[in-house]
């Protein structure tokens, strides 16, 4: 298969690319931000996204979706990166999306596909307990209740969870904090009363939400996956999410840097564009280099999925180290360039600073997939 | 079955009965690739029987013309080679720098004789070329050069010196960069040349590196006659008189395109699992993992980003074969290359530690870890240092202004 996209995928890109621009520029994000909206996107946005089918975008046509694959995802998040749209579609669209299409029961895809497809669902995917991603640290207790459980306890960092509708929960069925088996996956309706929502405002806007959990009853029939088996099905999700953070912080970085090289050749400083200046031209040359290492770490990611989901997980853990860095140093660079305005709210390049700290967290950093790859390697 | 179908399992059928199993190592290194030539010497039986199978398919240069001696392969049926090459990980039946560096600049610049003499040696491995591009005087400025060339009626008349030339002590040819004009801007009065290394008047004394040995010589050029022709519509220059920077500039990023190979972390001669490696080397902690968390940590950054790398000239070849050229984007990727080839054996040298300091009673000895750590500090200097490769990404990619 060829590491370039196809031309359908391609129409995709330009048809994101001209929708995004146009309804949810960088001044749409801000105008959000600043109303203090307390869901942290538009609604109407999202409706509109979800009628052009974006919203169902790895979600198989017979349950109303729009058959993209990831790839397609990462193209609509890599759009989205370098608009710094903020909508529900990576918690819902993405990871509620592949909980549920590759999870599911049949009677699991039947209730929630459809509803993810139309946008009218929102989901988010609680899995951290503590404020680094330890995925296979789970204390969350799920203790056997007559024909089902009982679920308490603490998640932090739930991306969304402030306004999702449905809740997949990583809990502890059985094994110690650490064991990798003996996690089992919930969906729960979000609003149930047992459940403690605090909605948490991040640095980059957007919002999640910490979630306390006491004595929630649930079924057999809210068991996502398997019991025991969850991990598994987890580290898929987690996988999805990881390429398409990777695609979404390749827009981002892909966008603060052209915002950067423009920079460059207009502001004049000692009577000569700064551009002009070997000092940055080698730090824009490696930067420009290391964007384009990315595309194609982060391309090959979303093809595995596509591919051979089961055997993506390496290559998205690896993605998500590469885009990470990059994304970090694109945006550090952005700013440092920018001189004195870099470092103003006025500009743009401190929100992709900041939203590109955040996704770097979410679900592992470099140093994590670093060391993730190591163990796996045998070292 | 489509074309290209057909076309894989023909190939895979050819390369199982023609490649013996000798030359399926993968192992190409400098010191045992085919290199054809005057006065080469085939290593092994092998080799020899490889080469020729190769030789009689058009194979040495598979996308080639075939009336130039190669097979005539289309970029796809070229990609579908060289995957089923590496399936079997069979070693290249030929390498040299005719191949690499030469012969996509005739074929874009020479005239149909010219690549009927020249193209064809290089096919059949009768002649080894080396390159005449810096000079003393001359090296990331390489526009500026000064060997000499006069025009003296029916021959040219060189008088100069080239540095760096790889191999010239062992080249049968040499394709060379003289002025032609002193009092033009310096790109140009530079013309482009194929000279018999052979002719009267040139010389040749070999370099020695840090690493204790080197391919490289210094090569002087004292009154040395080239003919202005070697027969009918076949000139001893490639372009025009006074052109010959387009010729170089093209053959540039071929050459950068070459040093762009895969795995540059690892090399020719390095581990696979570079961790593992240490892991075996250094030893494990209580939990089975290697027993150095900061080495640990700066071997897998490294293979993320070596990994990056091999999938992003994969991406540039699949965009090149799309139509959208390559172009200045090969400047990242010898950057990319050169400084991952250092880092990996800067690695390899951080694990073996004091041991792999240590050298022989006879100095360092050649292929070992020290000489190609010593070496390899090169590959970001040789083919346009890593500065000047940053220099083309800002102005050719980037498009930032000059000063």
């Amino acid at each position: 298969m060829s590491l370039i996209l196809t031309e359908e995928q391609e129409m995709l890109q330009d048809a994101a690319n001209g929708f995004l621009t146009e309804n949810a520029p960088v001044a749409a994000f801000r105008e959000v931000r600043d109303s203090k909206n307390p869901d942290g996107f538009c609604r109407d946005l999202w409706k509109e996204m979800a009628d052009m089918g974006w919203a169902g975008i790895i979600v198989d046509e017979e349950f109303g979706g729009s058959e993209f694959g990831y790839v397609g995802a990462g193209v609509l998040a890599e759009q989205m990166g370098r608009n710094l749209t903020a909508s529900p579609f990576f918690s819902t669209s993405v990871l509620g999306a592949t909980a549920v299409q590759r999870y599911g029961t049949a009677k699991q895809k039947e209730q929630h596909l459809g509803s993810i497809c139309d946008g009218s669902t929102l989901f988010a995917l609680a899995v951290d307990e503590g404020p680094r991603h330890r995925p296979e640290h789970i204390e969350f207790a799920a203790t056997p209740h007559g024909n089902g459980y009982k679920l308490s306890g603490a998640k932090t960092f739930v991306a969304d969870g402030h306004v999702a509708d449905k809740l997949i929960i990583a809990a502890r069925t059985s094994g110690e904090a650490n064991d990798p088996s003996g996690i089992t996956l919930f969906l729960v309706d979000a609003d149930a009363e047992e459940i403690d929502r605090t909605h948490t405002p991040m640095i980059d806007s957007r919002n999640a939400a910490n979630i306390k959990v006491d004595g929630l009853e649930v079924t057999g029939d809210d068991i996502l996956g398997e019991v025991d088996k969850g991990y598994e099905a987890l580290e898929g999700i987690l996988s999805a999410g990881r390429a398409v953070l990777g695609a979404e912080m390749s827009g981002s970085s892909q966008q603060a840097f052209a915002i950067t090289t423009d920079y460059l050749k207009e502001r004049e400083q000692f009577g000569q564009k700064i551009g002009s200046f070997q000092g940055l031209q080698h730090r824009a040359a490696h930067l420009a280099t290391e964007i384009e290492m990315t595309k194609s770490a982060v391309l090959k990611s979303l093809q595995l999925l596509d591919d051979d989901f089961e055997s993506a997980s390496a290559t998205c853990s690896m993605a998500k180290a590469k885009s990470g860095m990059t994304a970090q140093l694109s945006t550090q660079e952005a700013i440092q360039m920018h001189g004195g305005i870099g470092v103003t709210d006025e500009y743009d390049v401190g929100l992709y600073f900041k939203r590109v700290h955040v996704a770097q967290q979410m679900f592992g950093d470099a140093g994590f997939h670093a060391d993730r790859l190591a163990k796996r390697s045998g070292y | 079955m489509s074309d290209l179908e057909q076309f894989r399992a023909e190939t895979r059928a050819w390369l199982a009965e023609n490649c013996p199993e000798e030359m399926r190592d993968g192992d190409i290194t400098a010191e045992n690739q085919c290199w054809g030539g005057r006065q080469w010497e085939f290593q092994s039986d092998a080799q020899k029987r490889w080469f020729e199978a190769a030789l009689a398919k058009g194979y040495t240069v598979p996308t080639w013309p075939k009336e130039y001696g190669g097979a005539g392969l289309s970029a796809d049926e070229a990609k579908i080679l060289t995957e089923e090459r590496d399936r079997i990980n069979a070693r290249k039946p030929l390498s040299n720098f005719g191949i690499s560096m030469l012969g996509p600049a005739l074929l874009a610049f020479g005239t149909h004789e010219q690549k009927l003499m020249h193209l064809g040696a290089i096919a059949r491995g009768e002649i080894r070329w080396c390159q005449g591009y810096s000079e003393p005087g001359a090296g990331s400025d390489l526009a500026s050069l000064k060997t000499k060339c006069e025009d003296k009626g029916d021959h040219w008349l060189i008088n100069g010196q080239k540095i760096w030339t790889s191999n010239a002590d062992i080249s049968d040819w040499i394709f060379c960069l003289v002025r032609t004009d002193f009092d033009a801007p310096k790109h140009k009065g530079i013309t482009f040349i194929l000279i018999d290394m052979a002719s009267e008047g040139i010389s040749v004394k070999p370099i020695i590196l840090i690493s204790g040995h080197s391919p490289f010589c210094e090569t002087f050029f004292d009154d040395v006659k080239v003919p202005k022709a070697y027969g009918d519509d076949n000139l001893s220059i490639v372009g025009e008189v006074n052109r010959g920077w387009d010729v170089a500039k093209n053959l540039l990023v071929h050459e950068r395109g070459m040093l762009g190979t895969m795995s540059p972390l690892r090399g020719a001669t390095g581990p696979e699992n570079l961790g593992g490696y240490a892991a075996g080397e250094i030893g494990v902690d209580a939990t089975g993992r290697l027993d150095d968390p900061s080495l640990r940590q700066k071997i897998a950054q490294a293979e993320i980003d070596d990994w990056a790398y091999n999938l992003t000239v994969e991406r540039l070849n699949d965009e090149a074969n799309a139509g959208n050229g390559l172009g200045a984007k090969s400047s990242m990727l010898k950057y990319a290359a050169s400084e991952l080839t250092k880092k990996g054996s800067q690695l390899r040298m951080d694990i073996g530690g004091t041991d792999a300091a240590t050298i022989g009673p006879d100095g360092i000895e050649y292929g070992s870890l020290a000489n190609t750590w010593l070496y390899n500090r090169a590959y970001s200097i040789l083919g346009g240092t890593t500065e000047v490769q940053l220099n083309i990404i800002s102005k050719r990619v980037l498009e930032l202004p000059s000063a």
